[in-house]
């Protein structure tokens, strides 16, 4: 077995810019200046805006890869903890309260697994009318989530039992590579930004992901680090799981049509068969098993997917507007080439 | 390697494929031989995969916001 590591790899991201007075504080703290009393601050945000979403971010990147110059230790810090209760608390209502709620669970997952023909979506705007240029700035802010595909869900195997546990886990085994780290699906996306003359050095595009693509992953990372929301995060990973193999199958088309690369097509392809397979898994091993063991999931699995959908709704409308307006989908446009660092 | 003693479980799903526990090699009618090496294999039997013999969701129910017809 090989042991070399790449540096680019393994190389900590650099701390993004604040875009506002949370994201600020939180940097700051980051910075080793200590946390100031933000209560105020997260009251007036907007908590599906970039300063508060930032914010939140920083704070769980904590748990992940940590930042360059950064102290590991900061993960544990009390005030720095309290903060991202706060801003967590505000992400979290403002869910609650932007979707139907209820316990239907059966009435969600068909709703999941019919296919829209001629739904408007992403992967649709990218099979048959989007540009290279509209195709690297997904993938640029996908990396936000891919270059770290899996982690977020990992966090909710030990706050599982028994078969639902067992089956996640072969789930996420998939999603690793099973056991072989060429493999693994954050590996397989990394080669596709190469591929693109994308930069996939880990964190490259926070600066410029927008608030709509942070508040995707920030959801991931806030059910899976509590025990309280283990429901949900099954919820969100059933309709990545379920949703995926189609959105798959268009951007394999997409990357086909516009000439991207082996490595591009790929990626998508291993996610049609991949998640083929993670639906049922997700369906008949996880959700049915951990409901039938406690019916009181049952609403938690299904906040967990309705939030899911309100957040891709959110993220889909910020693409294509952006892009329908002929305006960047990024903060700050790619260079030409895309691989230089945005300035 | 020690034998496994456990059989090897196949489920099938009541709206979808048929799910087959470890890696498999499955042998078409023209000898064609393809392999999956997934810890669980979704093997198509309703015939429109695309990438058959593996499942790829085209079995799911198709619909249109708006009718063909009026497009």
């Amino acid at each position: 077995m090989t042991t070399t590591t790449d540096p680019v790899r393994t190389a900590r991201p650099a701390l993004p810019t604040a875009r506002g007075p949370l994201s600020g504080a939180v940097l700051t703290a980051l910075g080793g200046g200590g946390v100031a009393d933000r209560t105020a601050d997260v009251a007036a945000a907007d908590p599906f805006g970039d300063d508060l979403q930032l914010a939140l971010y920083c704070c769980y990147e904590l748990h992940y890869r940590g930042f360059a110059g950064v102290a590991d230790d900061l993960e544990w810090d009390p005030a720095l903890l309290t903060l991202r209760r706060e801003l967590e608390r505000a992400f979290l209502a403002a869910l609650r309260a932007a979707v139907p709620g209820g316990d239907d669970l059966a009435a969600e997952i068909d709703a999941l697994v019919v296919e829209h023909v001629d739904a408007p979506g992403v992967s649709a705007h990218l099979r048959r009318h989007g540009d290279l240029r509209e195709f690297r700035e997904y993938i640029a802010l996908r990396s936000i989530y891919h270059l770290k595909e899996a982690d977020p869900q990992a966090w909710v195997i030990p706050r599982l039992e028994g078969q639902a546990k067992a089956a996640l886990v072969t789930v996420e085994h998939d999603e690793y590579g099973a056991g072989r780290g060429e493999r693994m699906h954050a590996r397989l996306f990394a080669d596709m930004m190469r591929e693109l003359g994308l930069s996939d050095a880990y964190g490259h595009y926070l600066d410029v992901a927008p608030a709509a693509v942070l508040a995707e992953v920030n959801l991931m990372s806030l059910c899976g680090l509590h025990r309280e929301l283990r429901g949900a995060l099954v919820g969100q990973f059933a309709v990545v799981e379920l949703t995926s193999s189609p959105g798959s199958d268009r951007l394999v088309r997409a990357a086909k049509r516009l000439g991207c690369g082996p490595a591009t097509e790929g990626f998508y392809a291993e996610h049609v068969e991949a998640d083929a397979v993670h639906e049922q898994v997700v369906r008949h091993g996880i959700i049915a098993p951990l409901v039938a063991e406690d019916p009181a999931m049952a609403a938690d699995v299904v906040f967990g997917m309705q939030a899911t959908g309100v957040l891709d709704g959110r993220l889909s409308q910020h693409l294509l507007t952006s892009w329908a307006a002929g305006r960047s989908a990024l903060l700050r446009p790619l260079a030409d080439g895309g691989a230089e660092p945005p300035a | 390697m020690p034998a496994d003693p456990a059989p090897r479980r196949v489920r099938i799903t009541d709206d979808g494929p048929v799910l087959l526990e470890g890696p498999v090699e499955v042998e078409l009618p023209d000898g064609r031989r393809v392999v999956s090496s997934r810890p669980v294999t979704a093997l198509c039997v309703c015939g429109s995969s695309k990438r058959y013999p593996f499942c790829d969701t085209s079995h799911r129910r198709r619909v249109r916001a708006v009718p063909e017809e009026e497009r």
